[in-house]
């Protein structure tokens, strides 16, 4: 029991610390790649620290929402990337790992970061609240019809069992699940503000997204919604790599050496990813602002096509 | 139908001007010549004050350039801007620094002045006190679910200041309005009285990016003005200055444009290019952007043969990678799908604010400064001027590209045959008041001098004209309709400046 919490105290602490390290990772990647020498890979890190030691600058409008909302963004992102399975199954809270209870731990954060967004009432923050809302209502449908279709193959919306399901050997090769992969692909894309959908490294107002909803946030405020950032981004990741690549993930009693070979896997899964995301950012421009609902749409329709296929194919 | 030179001919010809003709015309001739503008039959080259005066320098439809000038009773005179639009801003900027009043002027708010200079009409015979700090008011617009959205003038990028104001229906754009003002520095002010080598520098201090331009446009009114033939080096080297200052800002501009639409590597690439370009100017010309190298009667120093294989090895090396950049802003589907259609700018409109550069080009206007009203050494080098009809982001791309390619071959046509000789011959002051101007092609456009020196031989009036001037209301058109998450991409499209037009 006392080894178990330990387990899933561990789990919690590494998707924590390993977050800015991704970020890092990935920002280092698309540095080498443009061939500039980029920041140190614990650069991240250090924002961090410098954010926490500097002072809150709060508009004078800005309500307790204002003042509320970075904590429970942190909370809800962190609990929802602490769920996730990463180098083990089976924690002492994967009875709660459920994937909607996921989606909807994330749902709430953004709901809360777009009414901050609007709170103090400056035309950015307006700006941003309305385009991460639209981006919003196309990705949730769409994540929700990818935990459909998952549901559908391993019987389960919890995570340790869809990822002890897909590591089986009956899984096989199915065309639904390689569109949910799509479908999530693109769903993780939008989520995280990256490139098509966001430059998470632009400086102009006028395009940003999620960078808009945040632009009155500083101190430590912003310092938990850059760590909840960071920490969306490693939960997407660890989402895809336990689902998608569930290779090298043993139950949390498996004993210490599977343990480690699962936390190095891992550590290789992020990386991998990590450089994908980073070569597919360089190689692509941002869309225009009213695309995104196409490229969401198209994620929507795999992830329903998905779906229908497994229905048609039971009932034949 | 009278020809420009017909007015000019029938009126008070001013003596000592030189290259074009100026002459000093009644309200009648004035107006008529205001007609010929708004008929679209002339284009205005730029509008300026004196304390008593205010002149216009004009291009009609046989490309003759001439200046216009008309003593103002009581500081009016009456005004362009209410039948020709693109004066509407050198007017107000004319009227904030000498207190002139163009009768009939549809927009009476201050322009250059924001209420911050301790004193009013600067310029002025006799200035007047400091002006009341008022509240700007920007144009409305009406309808339902519109929101402005107010930007700048501090940017969150290291760019220059000026703020925009879009009234936004959702993403749309209903309306931008510009206001811009914030550098403005006081170099006409700084100009009078000063000589002609402390001018000089502050001409080429205008707009950092285009000093090689502005000192080329200075030089060459100060020769016109006194009479001085520059040695032919040093004409050959001010081109070759000239088009690698293009080089570098155009390079600048494609990486720039792309980092816009989120395309971080054609950025680098380009920034990597636009380096290089600048160090062959740093090992050619011993300072990276070329400041302070054109002298009114030649230039500062030589170019030695080290210099000279510098630039040649720096040709080879954009030659050989530049196509590949090329290649991959064409092949690009999803960079493609945000340059083109966006911002498009409408031919009549390039046409009637007689838009320069890259702006112009874009959008079917045809002309450039090194071509007509043309000057040495360009009259002897081949090269093509690239036109497209589009007007769209990308067109301005393309132009610039095909520049680039022109430039290079510029770049080698001077190399192969600069002549050999001295690069600088004296200047000196000639008797009684003389007028001169200029007009050299920037990187962004025709720049227009015009300066009068006195028999003291300093400068008695200078006026430099940026070719952003015509080019920041087109923005404005431009980007009607367009979504606000554009705009960035259409502004660094049109890349104006803010130094060159808050003077």
């Amino acid at each position: 029991m006392i080894s178990q919490l330990a387990v899933q105290g561990a789990q919690m602490l590494v998707v924590l610390l390993l977050a800015p390290l991704l970020i890092g990772f990935v920002r280092k990647v698309k540095a080498r790649l443009v061939r500039r020498q980029g920041p140190s890979v614990i650069q991240p890190y250090r924002d961090l620290v410098r954010l926490m030691r500097k002072e809150v600058v709060l508009a004078d409008n800005a309500s307790w929402l204002f003042r509320v909302t970075p904590y429970l963004i942190f909370a809800a992102t962190w609990v929802a990337a602490a769920l996730v399975p990463t180098f083990a199954t089976g924690l002492e809270f994967s009875w709660t790992a459920d994937l909607i209870v996921i989606v909807a731990l994330l749902g709430s954060a953004r709901f809360f970061q777009a009414l901050a967004g609007m709170d103090v009432g400056t035309s950015f923050g307006g700006i941003g609240a309305s385009r991460e809302v639209m981006i919003a209502s196309l990705a949730e449908p769409a994540m929700l019809l990818i935990v459909f279709s998952l549901a559908l193959v391993a019987g389960a919306t919890q995570l340790s069992t869809v990822a002890a399901f897909m590591g089986s050997p009956e899984v096989g090769l199915r065309v639904s699940l390689g569109m949910s992969l799509i479908a999530l692909v693109m769903v993780a894309i939008a989520e995280n503000a990256r490139i098509p959908v966001d430059n998470p490294a632009t400086h102009l107002e006028l395009t940003m997204v999620h960078e808009a909803m945040i632009l009155e946030y500083s101190g430590r405020h912003l310092a938990m919604i850059e760590l909840a950032t960071f920490l969306k981004l490693l939960l997407y990741m660890s989402l895809i790599a336990c689902v998608f690549l569930p290779w090298g993930l043993y139950g949390a009693s498996a004993g210490p050496k599977a343990l480690a070979v699962g936390a190095a896997a891992y550590l290789c899964k992020l990386a991998v990813l990590a450089i994908v995301l980073a070569v597919f950012e360089t190689a692509v421009a941002k869309m225009r602002v009213f695309r995104v609902p196409d490229f969401l749409g198209a994620a929507l329709m795999l992830a329903l096509l998905g779906t229908l296929l497994l229905f048609v194919s039971r009932s034949l | 139908m009278p020809a420009l030179a017909d007015i000019i001919a029938a009126d008070r010809q001013v003596e000592h001007h030189a290259p074009w003709p100026r002459a000093v015309v009644a309200p009648k001739a004035w107006n008529l010549a205001v007609e010929q503008l708004a008929a679209g039959r002339w284009s205005l080259l730029g509008l300026w004050g004196e304390p008593d005066k205010v002149h216009m320098a004009l291009l009609d439809e046989a490309q003759t350039i001439g200046v216009i000038s008309m003593d103002c009773r009581g500081g009016r005179y009456p005004s362009v801007g209410q039948h020709h639009s693109p004066a509407l801003r050198l007017e107000r900027a004319a009227a904030d620094l000498f207190g002139l009043a163009p009768q009939g002027l549809p927009d009476s708010r201050r322009w250059l002045d924001h209420g911050q200079w301790g004193v009013s009409h600067p310029l002025a015979a006799r200035p007047g006190g400091p002006a009341v700090a008022s509240s700007y008011r920007f144009l409305t617009a009406e309808g339902e679910g519109l929101h402005q959205i107010p930007v700048g003038p501090v940017h969150a990028g290291i760019i220059e200041p000026g703020h925009f104001r879009f009234t936004a229906g959702g993403e749309t754009v209903v309306r931008l309005e510009e206001r811009l003002g914030y550098v403005h520095k006081g170099i006409e002010g700084l100009m009078q009285g000063a000589s002609i080598d402390r001018a000089a520098k502050l001409a080429g201090r205008t707009s950092g990016d285009s000093t090689v331009a502005y000192s080329l446009a200075f030089a060459r009114a100060v020769e016109a003005a006194l009479g001085i033939a520059p040695p032919p080096r040093a004409i050959w080297l001010r081109a070759l200055m000239a088009e690698l200052e293009r080089l570098a800002n155009h390079l600048g501009d494609i990486g720039a444009i792309c980092n816009d639409a989120a395309f971080a590597i054609m950025h680098a690439h380009c920034g990597v290019l636009r380096e290089r370009v600048l160090r062959a100017a740093d090992a050619a010309f011993g300072h990276r952007l070329m400041r302070d190298r054109i002298l009114p009667g030649g230039t500062a120093g030589d170019l030695n043969e080290a210099g000279a294989d510098a630039i040649r090895s720096l040709v080879a090396e954009i030659r050989r990678r530049f196509p590949h950049l090329v290649e991959l802003y064409d092949n690009t589907a999803s960079l493609q799908d945000r340059t083109v259609a966006t911002g498009r700018l409408k031919g009549e409109l390039a046409r009637q604010y007689a838009a320069g550069g890259y702006v112009g080009r874009a959008s079917g206007r045809d002309f450039d400064a090194r071509r007509v009203p043309g000057y040495a050494p360009y009259d002897e080098l081949a090269f093509d001027v690239p036109v497209l009809q589009e007007g769209d982001v990308n067109a301005r791309v393309w132009i610039r590209v095909r520049e680039v390619e022109q430039s290079l071959s510029l770049v080698e046509q001077i190399l192969g045959r600069l002549p050999a000789g001295p690069t600088l011959v004296e200047v000196a002051a000639l008797e009684g008041a003389r007028e001169g101007m200029a007009l050299v092609e920037g990187f962004r456009g025709d720049i227009l001098v015009w300066l009068r020196i006195g028999e003291d031989g300093l400068i008695e009036r200078c006026h430099l004209r940026d070719p952003s001037w015509f080019q920041w209301p087109l923005l404005e058109a431009a980007i009607e309709g367009n979504i606000v998450a554009d705009f960035p991409l259409c502004n660094k499209s049109f890349n104006c400046s803010y130094s060159g037009h808050d003077l």
